[in-house]
């Protein structure tokens, strides 16, 4: 099997919120193909690597198959919450596009049936 | 049958367009029903210094210039209702100020006022209790008690829907569940028994899609730029059948897109665990929904399961946590980042000398990727836009880190530009306390204020 390197926005598109400390990351797959790459691919491991500067406390996954979508939780993503933060973003709302540039290694033949516009 | 109902939100946050409500209703005058959602997580505790400089105060004053934009739509026959927490700490005042302004204009409208969320005294007088302890913490409020400025449960529709059969056509609440307002609406109009949870819980959802405004019509969408530019973002209706299940829209000849991809996002937009979105009406499954194409611009969502709600509500408190302030600086030229984080470490140092150090600084070099941390390599900047933020329990302090900004214009990099806004503000800052509360100890009140012809 050969593999090729994307980007997540690639394959899906996101959105993230702000709940107290935490904060929501959905990841949207474009097609149910996409969908099974996420699922196989867009591990917790891998996204608390990649945020791995913001010192994430954990990060939990829950599928939403019937959306085709995931969505991670980031515990202590915000610090403590409320104003607080130092933070520009102290809501979190760019995480949700800074996930769009995550690399992902996904097989050669399954990428075409992903993509937004097929 | 019964037409469905037609709902509207014309208020995703404090800070929001203030003129989405009478744009909407210009638009389709048949609208049944708009909500107002005004209160963020620490909007209290601004709110709470306001009523500590004039007790007539502690509600979001905007909401007095909606009432007043919609009034010639009354006037012109509309039976729109409107639903707002525009009442903050203070609804009954609201409600005062509200009927001022309709009785100058001759417009006679009930209006409920639904309070009961104000639990700061209970949690005052219990901190030791393990019940109020932080949720994600664990930690017991003991620790804040004395710094402690508001404690508001989040409501649920019932009281809502109690106002609305008590005939008010404007109804100001305090603290509230979001989805409520729009759950309330429904369940009123279809006369729903609140224990029927896929009703209850479709309602949720549809409430959750537009409580954030035009979060759910295009705005923050990740494919933003390709929407039609021709006008403002239209704010969002929901059309909500007598089962629960909905469809999402916006007026015609309005900026902005409905389609799947958008409702999706907002779908998932602050939520955790989709199998259970608690609310104080129903706990809430997302995985058996369904979303279809139902026309442009109409996105039709079904399928929505709930069950019955949580024993406790959920309460948010703010305490005092110090003060903060941020400052912003350009610089550009070869080593522009350099310069940036050498500057940062001017204004620190130029503080400890003083014993003026915050405890807690923080600096960002906007434009080299920043604002979200990511492992990068790049260093070759020409143009940055240099942050600094500090925050600490003395006033004084961050007084004092706010001089030493503008010293840097003649004294620091070359290339420096952009001072022209002046010495920052100085900010309070709000700490965030979430905790839970049994529901048996709340108990929600309905008052009416007519008013008088």
């Amino acid at each position: 099997m050969n593999f090729v390197r994307i980007t997540l926005g690639d394959i899906a598109h996101s959105r993230s919120g702000d709940k107290g400390a935490n904060s929501n990351i959905g990841v949207i797959a474009y097609h149910s193909e996409g969908y099974q790459l996420l699922e196989k691919y867009l591990t917790e491991e891998k996204v608390q690597e990649f945020f791995n500067p913001l010192s994430l406390k954990s990060v939990k996954r829950y599928l939403l198959p019937n959306l085709g979508a995931v969505n991670f939780v980031l515990e202590g993503a915000l610090g403590l919450g409320g104003t607080c933060s130092l933070r520009y973003d102290a809501q979190g709302k760019a995480l949700g596009q800074a996930i769009l540039q995550l690399s992902l290694l996904v097989p050669c033949d399954q990428l075409p049936n992903c993509l937004r516009l097929k | 049958m019964k037409k469905s109902v037609v709902i509207g939100n014309a208020q995703a946050f404090w800070g929001d367009r203030t003129d989405a409500a009478a744009h909407m209703l210009a638009k389709n005058p048949a609208i049944d029903f708009i909500t107002f959602d005004y209160l963020a997580e620490v909007s209290m505790s601004i709110l709470a210094i306001q009523r500590e400089k004039n007790p007539a105060l502690g509600y979001a004053q905007d909401f007095i210039e909606v009432v007043k934009s919609v009034i010639p739509f009354w006037i012109k026959g509309s039976q729109v209702k409107l639903i707002a927490n525009a009442g903050g700490l203070n609804p009954k005042a609201c409600a005062e100020a509200c009927n001022e302004v309709l009785r100058q204009f001759g417009c006679v409208k009930k209006i409920g006022i639904v309070t009961g969320d104000d639990v700061l005294d209970r949690l005052k007088a219990d901190v030791k209790s393990p019940d109020f302890n932080h949720l994600e913490s664990r930690q017991s409020l003991e620790s804040i008690h004395s710094r402690i400025v508001t404690a508001n449960a989040y409501l649920g529709a019932e009281p809502i829907i109690e106002a609305l059969r008590k005939g008010a056509e404007i109804v100001i609440t305090g603290r509230v569940a979001d989805p409520s307002l729009t759950v309330a609406a429904a369940a009123y109009y279809y006369s729903w028994d609140l224990q029927d949870y896929a009703k209850i819980g479709g309602a949720t959802i549809a409430g959750h899609v537009i409580e954030c405004g035009t979060q759910s019509t295009g705005g923050i969408f990740t494919h933003w730029l390709e929407l039609p530019n021709e006008a403002p973002i239209g704010f969002p209706l929901v059309e909500i059948e007598e089962d629960g299940s909905f469809t999402v829209t916006k007026c015609q000849g309005t900026g902005g897109r409905v389609s799947i991809e958008v409702v999706k996002e907002q779908l998932l937009y602050e939520i955790g665990d989709p199998a259970n979105y608690l609310s104080p009406d129903a706990t809430v499954s997302f995985l058996n929904l369904k979303l279809s194409d139902s026309g442009e611009n109409r996105v039709f969502v079904c399928q929505g399961t709930g069950s019955s709600p949580p024993e406790t509500l959920k309460v948010s408190a703010t305490y005092r946590a110090g003060y903060k302030a941020e400052g912003f600086l350009g610089f550009v030229g070869c080593k522009a980042k350099l310069k940036a984080e050498k500057a940062a470490q001017v204004i620190l140092n130029a503080l400890k000398e003083k014993n003026m150090e915050p405890s807690d600084f923080y600096y960002e070099c906007l434009g080299t990727g920043a604002i979200v941390p990511l492992i990068k390599e790049k260093d070759d900047f020409i143009e940055v836009i240099l942050r600094v933020a500090a925050s600490d329990p003395k006033k004084d302090v961050i007084e004092a880190f706010t001089k030493e900004i503008a010293p840097l214009v003649t004294g620091g990099p070359p290339g420096t530009s952009g001072y022209t806004s002046g010495r920052p503000q100085v900010r309070p800052m709000f700490g965030y306390w979430p905790c839970l509360i049994d529901r048996k100890l709340i108990t929600p009140r309905v008052d009416i204020l007519e008013v008088e012809s």
